[in-house]
This record gives structure tokens, sequence and C-alpha cells, in this order.
């Protein structure tokens, strides 16, 4: 199976050229062959997982580089390739994007039936999948980067889908524009990384710093080979040189890469593309909260851990950038009507967790590291299947807004149920459900690391997300339906809509129990570690306060939300959808730096300096070439007097100069 | 082979003799004869490439030990020395291949061209019979003789069949062109006092004295001269304005290929024939590619005019080929002509989709437009496409060339504050590129439809095929990109020494 890893990126790719040029005319069709495609592309990484599982070596030396495809050389020494690496984390990325992908396209059947693009749709989003795929298994930094360029590509045409609408077009546009500025920082790091360390490649770079961080301990076992050395080598060389501004050219290079984790994983302030990326349909944003595009950054993060942790800062920076942003998304969250953005900021919030739980781990204590990548696997299931539900309602309301919903429980029954264990996992409700256990996981790591104040906004959060879930739940589906009643009578649960959410729902009980049996599928991508060590007890303090928090957070919500009719003061309904309330004004102070001083300040001046001072000095040369033209003409005038005057002149002239005169 | 190599340049002359002895109401006759004048330099350029492959060029090409390919050399002007001198190298070969391409595609979408269809096409092929003839020769005399008969037709096309302020562009563009001549004759002649020849590759070995310290003043000389072709900022004011007011497929050629003899000379005349003005010069024409670099991309954010548009963006890319000069490294000099390549097909596939838009819009200004997804989808989808193309996605060429480039910018040592600084605002300047390429993608072809769009039709037969043709070079390019770098590299070898002496 590891052999033809390769057919798993390839059939999404064929689903997506296929349909382009075959099928584009026949929805029908091109929803059958994408789903078909990337169903086999589920089986095969199923098939993947359980191999690897009940392989014996689990580690990090399991993993394996299966294929390889030299694309171009730049230097002798460095060549982009594009192949696979699969350890672990990617695995477990390949089984998470396989299924969500599966059942997303399959919703969307039901989604976009009445769409007349929708043969349009199933490739793109297949394309999505093949370059978040390609992502993953990156064994190297230039074709993560390659990868990460096309899933920004296809998110900007997939958010931009609806092509007619402005403000479809204009999130496009922003989270296209906002990744790449962070892209641009990435790019940097990665030069930095191939030209300074010696190596693109994922296995050198982590393996080199493994052996310089063991290098202080007691016994430092380690033999390296290949690109290791270099980074060895350029690493004890970088150690204890000034840097530039306090930071040595390490943490420069791993802090520029982790930028480009921050846009894509949309961590504050780069956040502003994702809640507006709303505009795509809604199995898209499903997809992009869950399996692709927002993990890449934690992914990223994650694949590159071990250089993060032997570089000063850079996991301090990662960690603060990820406490940050889990609470401040988390108190957004409780203030938003539109159901898709509260589940947008909610899905920052969780990002949050996972950024600041890699930034809490280190060589020693990879707890955080863990945890990390198993909340990316939980939240991945809960997320996609409250986008899935959240489609469902807008479909059968016809608003996103909750003020317009109420009571849908007695319509929506599926929904509601589904909606309900999900609502749970991601409040962190005790025992049953996955998002309880992850979360558990990345506060203990936390408190157990020395890193109280991360643990502290954690435990805030926690009770943050029960309070907007619960809220988020209780308008949708209790009390009374405060919209349009006509648009009630016609909501129904599509079976193809259905269908895949409560496929979902299994993961989204279940995939917390793995965490049980041990750590085998969340094994830690640095060489040579001893197996996770687990949280101390003397953190067993943690999950009863955390319980406690996720418990009154519902209750709360409960109190304010689903005991009693809520009234929303706004009575006009339309001007909601597009109103963003507060959000702290961050849009607004992008637009300013942007339109105001971007465009304005520097890129008018300097259009106007090329019309007028490069240009006009060309065209005032010109006019001199003119001016003295018209000097000397006036001697050539055809007139015999001037020339006589001007010949006596000259003549007297040579006189002088021959010493005549 | 060193005959069919002349003839590179020989059977466009001859194209355009025998173009004027057809009637020019035969419109049908003289199209034929055009397209299968450029399928057969075309065809001569890909044999000359299959020949050079399968010879054994194994000592790089242009090195004092072997000689040119398919070298040919008679006697010239013999009071000054002077001789008639051209060959090949892999690097004169891809460029070569590239314009045959853009030609091609220039020729096809001139289809609908019947006013003076006859001028225009013998016009035509005496540029190409200029560029062909720039590319081969080897000899600097013989160079600058063929650089200005491209001069000559450029200015007539611009002003015959050009749009807008079309005299004035025209004009504008020959006398800054013509101004760089100026100071090509003015390198030319010192490096011709301090050896005694035109001959490149004699002048390259020269390692003389005299021409190091003559070096100081001609290097910058010829650099800038070429430089002006190349647009480098200061003196890039001649391309918008002489790129918006030429017809569409002159446009193509000259931003795609035209453009290119400036970084074309500045390599082969100015870098390898004196390395040690280089390395003294260079900080100078780094700051100055940075500057175009940057600088043209934030203007282009403010243009309205497509065609203006995409000539601030050509700008902006001309500038990354000269700053992957100025590093002066292998890296950096193969970045360069990677994007040389590269930034021909994109940009000749940019004009020819404006020029097909504007056939249908009938305006230029991105403001009155929206919406043509809907109506032709397939021009729309090509915008799209080449948008992302000159945004540098992976998979288009302009990645493996921009990525080669930047890589250069950060190779070796940091110590080089300047090169740190000029490379960082290199690679800012891939966020302003995306900013004003969806700015225009976005208005153009997402949005609500105009009011005059229902009556749009999408591209016919003869419009689709140069737009695939280019499409196909610009992925095949980005995909494939292995024998292309291998050429560039093998031909860059003498070049590369030549610094390291």
């Amino acid at each position: 199976m590891i052999e033809s890893s390769w057919m798993i990126l390839l059939l999404p790719f064929i689903s997506f050229i296929g349909g382009i040029l075959f099928l584009h005319k026949q929805p029908k069709l091109a929803a059958g062959f994408s789903i078909l495609c990337n169903g086999a592309a589920m089986v095969m990484a199923l098939i993947l997982a359980v191999g690897f599982l009940s392989s014996d070596d689990t580690g990090y030396h399991a993993l394996a580089h299966t294929w390889s495809y030299d694309w171009f050389a730049i230097t002798d020494t460095l060549t982009v390739s594009i192949g696979a690496l699969l350890d672990p984390i990617s695995i477990m990325m390949l089984v998470v994007i396989t299924v969500i992908s599966t059942l997303v396209h399959t919703y969307s059947i039901g989604y976009m039936e009445n769409d007349a693009s929708a043969g349009r749709f199933f490739p793109l989003l297949s394309f999505f999948v093949f370059s978040m795929l390609g992502l993953v298994i990156a064994p190297t930094l230039v074709q993560m980067f390659v990868f990460w360029e096309l899933v920004g590509v296809s998110s900007y045409m997939l958010i931009g889908f609806w092509y007619h609408k402005p403000s479809a077009v204009a999130a496009s546009k922003k989270a296209f524009i906002i990744t790449r500025f962070a892209d641009a920082f990435f790019l940097t790091g990665i030069i930095l990384m191939a030209t300074q360390f010696g190596s693109i490649g994922f296995d050198a770079i982590n393996q080199g710093a493994t052996a310089f961080s063991s290098m202080n301990t007691a016994n430092p076992s380690f033999s390296l080979e290949g690109g290791a050395v270099q980074v060895f080598t350029a690493l004890a060389a970088q150690e204890g040189s000034a840097g530039f501004l306090g930071l040595n050219l390490l943490s420069w290079a791993t802090i520029l890469i982790f930028i480009g984790g921050w846009g894509k994983s949309a961590m504050f302030p780069l956040h502003v593309w994702l809640p507006d990326a709303m505009e795509g349909p809604t199995p898209v944003s499903s997809i992009i909260h869950s399996a692709t595009m927002v993990v890449a950054g934690i992914y990223l993060t994650a694949r590159l851990f071990p250089v993060f942790a032997v570089a000063e800062y850079t996991l301090s920076v990662v960690e603060f950038t990820g406490a940050i942003t889990a609470l401040f998304a988390a108190i957004i969250a409780c203030t938003q009507r539109d159901i898709k953005r509260i589940l947008a900021f909610s899905t920052l919030s969780q990002l949050g967790y996972m950024m600041f739980s890699l930034g809490v781990a280190d060589m020693e204590h990879t707890a955080g590291f863990t945890a990390s990548m198993f909340h990316v696997f939980t939240h991945a299931f809960f997320k996609c299947l409250l986008f899935l539900s959240a489609g469902l309602i807008i479909h059968s309301v016809h608003s996103n807004d909750i003020a317009l919903m109420g009571g849908l429980r007695k319509k929506l029954k599926g929904t509601y149920f589904v909606t309900l264990l999900a609502v749970c996992a991601i409040a962190g409700v005790p025992f049953l459900f996955s998002g309880f256990w992850s979360k558990e996981e990345i506060i203990m790591a936390a408190w157990s690391n020395g890193h109280q104040c991360s643990a502290i906004i954690g435990l805030l959060v926690g009770g943050l997300t029960a309070f907007y879930m619960g809220r988020y739940f209780f308008l949708i589906f209790h009390g009374e339906y405060r919209g349009d009643a006509h648009h009630l009578e016609h909501a129904h649960e599509n079976k193809f809509m259905l269908f895949p959410m409560v496929l979902l729902a299994i993961p989204t009980i279940i995939a917390g129990y793995p965490m049980l049996t041990g750590h085998t599928f969340f094994n830690t991508v640095i060489p040579q570690a001893t197996l996770p060590t687990h949280p101390d007890h003397s953190a067993s303090w943690i999950m009863p306060v955390a319980i406690a928090m996720a418990i009154g957070g519902l209750l709360v919500a409960w109190l304010k939300y689903g005991r009693r009719a809520v009234s929303f003061d706004t009575p006009s309904t339309n001007i909601v959808y597009r109103c963003i309330s507060n959000k702290f004004y961050i849009d607004e102070c992008y637009i300013f730096v942007t339109k105001k001083i971007i465009f304005r300040c520097v890129a008018a001046p300097m259009k106007l300096c090329d019309d007028y001072i490069v240009d006009g000095i060309i065209h005032s040369s010109a006019a001199i070439m003119r001016g003295c033209a018209a000097v000397i003409r006036h001697w050539q005038n055809g007139q015999t007097h001037v020339y006589l005057g001007l010949m006596i002149i000259g003549l007297a002239l040579l006189a002088w100069f021959g010493g005549a005169l | 082979m060193p005959f069919l190599l002349n003839c590179t340049w020989i059977l466009p002359t001859l194209i355009a003799l025998s173009l004027m002895f057809v009637p020019k109401q035969k419109v049908g006759v003289i199209r034929g004869m055009s397209v299968a004048g450029v399928l057969g330099i075309l065809a001569l350029v890909v044999s000359l490439i299959i020949a050079f492959l399968a010879g054994d060029y194994a000592s790089p090409v242009g090195s004092a030990e072997t000689t040119l390919a398919f070298s040919y050399r008679t006697p010239w002007f013999e009071a000054i020395g002077n001789q008639f001198y051209t060959g090949v190298d892999g690097f004169s070969l891809l460029m070569m291949l590239m314009a045959s391409i853009i030609a091609l595609c220039g020729v096809l979408v001139s289809w609908t061209i019947t006013d003076r269809c006859k001028e225009f096409f013998i016009l035509l092929f005496i540029l190409l019979a200029g560029t062909f003839g720039c590319f081969i020769s080897f000899d600097l005399l013989t160079f600058f003789l063929f650089n200005e008969i491209t001069l000559i037709p450029t200015y007539l096309l611009i002003a015959i069949f050009g749009s807008g302020k079309k005299e004035f562009a025209a004009m504008k563009l020959n006398l800054m062109l013509f101004g760089g001549s100026a100071l090509i004759i003015l390198g030319m002649a010192g490096t011709y006092s301090a050896t005694g020849s035109f001959d490149m590759i004699a002048i390259a070995n020269n390692q003389s004295e005299t021409l190091g310290s003559i070096a100081m003043w001609a290097f910058p000389a010829l650099f800038m001269g070429f430089g002006i072709l190349g647009s480098v900022f200061p003196f890039h004011t001649w391309s918008p304005v002489g790129h918006a007011s030429a017809p569409t497929a002159i446009s193509m050629f000259l931003a795609g290929v035209h453009m290119k003899l400036g970084g074309y000379g500045c390599l082969r005349a100015a870098i390898y024939l004196m390395p040690e003005g280089a390395q003294e010069w260079m900080p100078l024409f780094m700051v100055l590619a940075t500057i175009s670099v940057v600088y043209g991309a934030f203007i282009a954010i403010r243009q309205r005019d497509l065609k203006y548009i995409n000539a601030y963006a050509s700008i902006s890319h001309v500038g990354l080929v000269t700053f992957g000069f100025a590093t002066l490294t292998a890296v950096g000099l193969k970045g360069g002509v990677l994007q040389m390549i590269s930034h021909g097909f994109v940009t000749a596939v940019v004009f020819a989709l404006i020029g097909c838009i504007y056939g249908r819009t009938h305006t230029r200004n991105i403001d009155e437009m929206g919406g043509l997804m809907k109506k032709i989808p397939f021009l729309s989808v090509c915008f799209v496409l080449a948008g992302f193309a000159v945004v540098g996605m992976p998979g288009t060429s302009s990645f493996v060339a921009e990525l080669t480039i930047f890589i250069a910018g950060f190779s070796g040592s940091l110590d080089d504050t300047l090169r740190l600084v000029c490379g960082a605002l290199c690679i800012s300047s891939i966020v302003i590129t995306a900013v004003y390429v969806l700015r225009t993608v976005n208005s153009v072809v997402h949005g609500p439809l105009v009011d005059n769009g229902h009556e749009f039709t999408d591209a016919r037969f003869i419009e689709k095929v140069p737009l695939i043709i280019l499409l196909t070079c610009i992925f095949a390019m980005g995909l494939f990109p292995g024998w292309i770098i291998e050429l560039a590299e093998q031909s860059l070898t003498p070049v590369v020494t030549n610094l390291g002496r």
C-alpha cells in the first residue's frame, strides 16, 4: 500500500481534470465521478492507516519516502522534487482529508442540486482536496510551499465560486491576498533554510535539529547522514551568534516560516479572511474549516517542530499567537449572529488551541505536540459536521441569521440530533465526546509543562466555547421560529445532505477513544524521541475545572437563550447579514491600511512620480532639445546678410587665434 | 548547419521580400504565406535545437577551448577588423524558440487585420529577421546592427497600426531606444579601443588590464544601453505607452521578445565581456532592478487600462531578470534567463487576451468591464490562468524562474546587506503582484455582467489556437523545466567562469 500511496494524490487530481474538461456540463456525472475518485482515495488512505497501525514499528523510523520525482534543480545541491513522506501525522491527515472530502462531496450533491454551475463545483472541490493532500505528504519545504499555493488558488476559486456576487469575489480576493502576504514571509524563510541551512527536506532538517538539541544532554547518541549533517553543522555554527535584532538566523528563518502558517491558519491578526470566506458555498466552508487550508499552518508547525523547538523564541511566538487567537476569537463568537460566522470564529478559537498546544511542547515534553495533533483529528470531524448542518439549516430557512431561526428541532429532527452531538463535542461535554478528550490533553500539557498562563486561557476559552455553542444551538433549535413561516413550510432534510452528517456523527463521538488506548496514531515526528510522556498528576485538578467550565457555559447559554423566548432588537433582517458588528474593528484597520495608506500614500505617489518626475525628465530633455534647436535655427534662416555677418565674425576669430590680429 | 542557423534571419527577410510581390487584395495569400513563414522558422529553430542537443557540446559552448555551435565567420568591414560572426549556445536557442512561438501566435492573433495587411506582415517579418539576427550574433557590431534593424519596423508598426496616441508612442519608444543605442555604441567603442576586436568571445577571454580599466565606464554604458531596452528604471517610460499603443501582435512581440533583447544584451554583451566592470557596478544596477520590481508593481495597482497594467507588470517582472543578473551568481544568472523565457510567454498570452477582450468590449478600462465569465467563459478562464501565471503560481513557468531568482538573493554568505534588502523587497513584490492581478481579474471576469455584455461571443477557433499554444508553453515549462534549465545552465558556464576570474 505504501508503494502505491501516490494513487491517493492522483485520484482527486483525475477527478479534477476529468471533471473540468469533460463533465462540466453534466453535474450528475461530475458528482458521481468525483465521489468515486475521492471514495477510492479514502479507501486507500484507510488501508494505509490500518497497515501502519498494525505494523510494529510505528515510530519515526517507519516514515517512508515511497516515491519521488525530480522537478527541477536550482543549484548542484538543491533539487526541488515532488514525493511523499508517510509518517504518523501525514497518514493521520490523509485519513482525515479523504474521509471528509468524500462525505462533503456526497453532501454537495444535495446542496448543489439546483445550482446550474454544479458541474464546475465538483472538479474544483476535488482540486482543493488534491492540493491539501499534496501538502500533507510533502517531504520537502518547497513541495509544501507548492501545494500550499495551490491550496490558496483553489480556495480562491471556491470562495469566489458564485463569481457574480461582488461580496464573494471580494472575499476570495481577501483570502488570497492575506495568505499570499503571509506566504511571502514563508517563502523567505524557506529560502533562508535552503541557502543557509543547506536543506529543504523535513527529514534532514528535523534530524539535524534533534541531534543538535540532544548535543547538550548527557548521552548524545546520534548518527547523521546526508543533508542532516549540513543542517547540524549550520545549527552548531549559528549557536551563540548575535544575529540581527537580537534573533539569530535560525530564529529568523523559523519565525518567517511560521508566519506562513500564521496566515494560512488565520491566526490573529491575519484572521480577517476566514470569516469572510463564508461567502463560498457551505460545503467549501466545511472543508476549509475542518480538513483543508486552515489546519495547514498547524500542520506546518508540527512538521517542523524539532527545528522550531531548537530555535530561540520561535515556540514562544507560536504559543503566544495561538493563545491570543483562541481567546480573541471566542469572545467575538459570543456576539455574532450569522450562523456561519459563529462557526468561523469558533474555528479560529480551536485553531488557537492547536497552535498554543504546539507552543507549550518542547523536545523533552512532547505532550503538547501530541495533544495538538489529537485536536486536529477530533476537531476536523465535529467542525465538518457543524458546517454541514449549518448548510442544511441555511438551505431550509434561507437565511444565515440566527435571529431568524429558532424552534427548528421540530422540523429538522435529524439535523437537531447530529448538531447536538457536535455541539457537545466542541463544547467539551465530558467523557462521551471526542472534543473533550483532546481539549483536556491540551490544557493538561500546557499546565504540566509550566505554561500556566496558556492553560488558564485554555480553560477560560473552554467556558466561552461552551457558552457560544450553547447560544448557537438554543437559538437555532429551541424556542419559537422567528423567521418567515413561508420558508419553514418547505424545509426538509435532503437525504444526500443528511447521510454524510449522520456518518460524521460517529467519529464525533469515537474519535476521542484512540487516545484512551495509547498514542499509537499520534506518535511524534520527533526522531529518536521516547514516547510522549503523559501529563503529570499534579495537574489532575484540571479535568474537574474544565468539566465545570463546559457545563457552566452551556448552562448560562440555556438560561439566557434556551429557557425563554429571545427578542432581537433589530427589526430589519437583511442588513444584519452584511453587518459586522464589532470584531474589534480589525477589518476596518485593514481597509484603512490598504486603501488609505498603501493605495493612496504609496502607490498613488509612485504613479504621480512616474507620470510627472521620471517621465517629466524624459519629456523635458526632449523640450530642451527643441529649445536648443529653436535657438540655433535662427542662425540658419537663409538670409545672406546673417551668414555674411557670421562669416566675418568667424574669420575674425580665426585670425585672432592664428595670431594675425 | 551554420547555413541553417543563418536562415533564421534570412528566411524572414525572404518572406518579407516575397510578400512585397503579392497583390495587397489577396489577403488570404498573405496570411497563408505568413503562417507558413513563421511555421518554417519554428521548424528551423526546433531542428537546430535537436541538432544542438544531439551534437557533442560537452565542453561549454563559448569557452576558450571550443568554438560555438554551428558557428560561421566571414570578414566584414575589414578596415576595422570586423567579422560577421554567428553561432548559438543553449541560451540563444532557448530565446529563439520562445521568439518563434510568440511570432507564430502573433501572426495568428493578427488574423483579423485587413487594413494594410500586406505592409503589416512585411514589417513583422523584418522585425523577426532583426530579432533572430541578434540572437545568433557573436560579434558586437553585428549584434548592434541587427538590434537597430528591429527598431525601424517597430516604429512603423506602432505608428501605422497602433491605437490611441500611436505616433507619439512610436516616437517616444524609438527615441528612447536610440538613446540606448547611443550608449551601446559608446560601450562598444570602449571595448574596441581596449581589444581591437568586436568578437565577443575574444573580448570575453581578453584579460588585459586596459580592458579592465575601460570596463569601469564601458560596462555601465553597455549595460544601461541594453537596460533601456529591458526597461530598467528610470528609463522604462517608453514601454507602457509603447505597449499600450501597439497592435496586439506587436505588443506581444515587443514585451515578450523584443524587451528580452535588452536582458540578452546585458548578459551577453555586458556581463560576459566585462566581468570586472560588472563586479564594480552591480550594486547600482541591483538597486535599479529592485526599484523596477517594486515600483512597477505598485504603479500597476493604480492603472485602469489593461494594457498599462500589463506593461507595468512587465516592468516589474523584467526587473526580476535584472535582479537575477545583478546577483552575479550562477543561480541568479540562470534564474534571470528562465524569467526571460517565462515572462515572454506570460506577457504574450496576457496581451493576446487583452486583444481578444478588447475586440469584444471595445474598452480596455477595467472599471467598464465585469462578469465576462458568464458570456465568454473560454477567454475568461484563459484570463484567470494567465493571471495565475503572472502571480507566479506553482505549475506555471514563473514559479520556477522566480524561485530560482529569489534563492539567488539569499544564497552564499549573508554579509551583503544590500543584496538581502533588495532580495527581500523583490520577494515582497509577489504580494503586490497578487493585489493587482486579482483586482484586474475580479473586475474583468467576475462580478455582475456589464450592460452591453449580452451580445459578446466567445473566442473563435483562430483566437483559441494562440492562447492554447502559449498557455501550454507556460504550463509545460512550469511542470517540466528540466531540459530548459540544463541548456541555460550549460550555456552560462563561461559567463560564470569569467565572473570568477
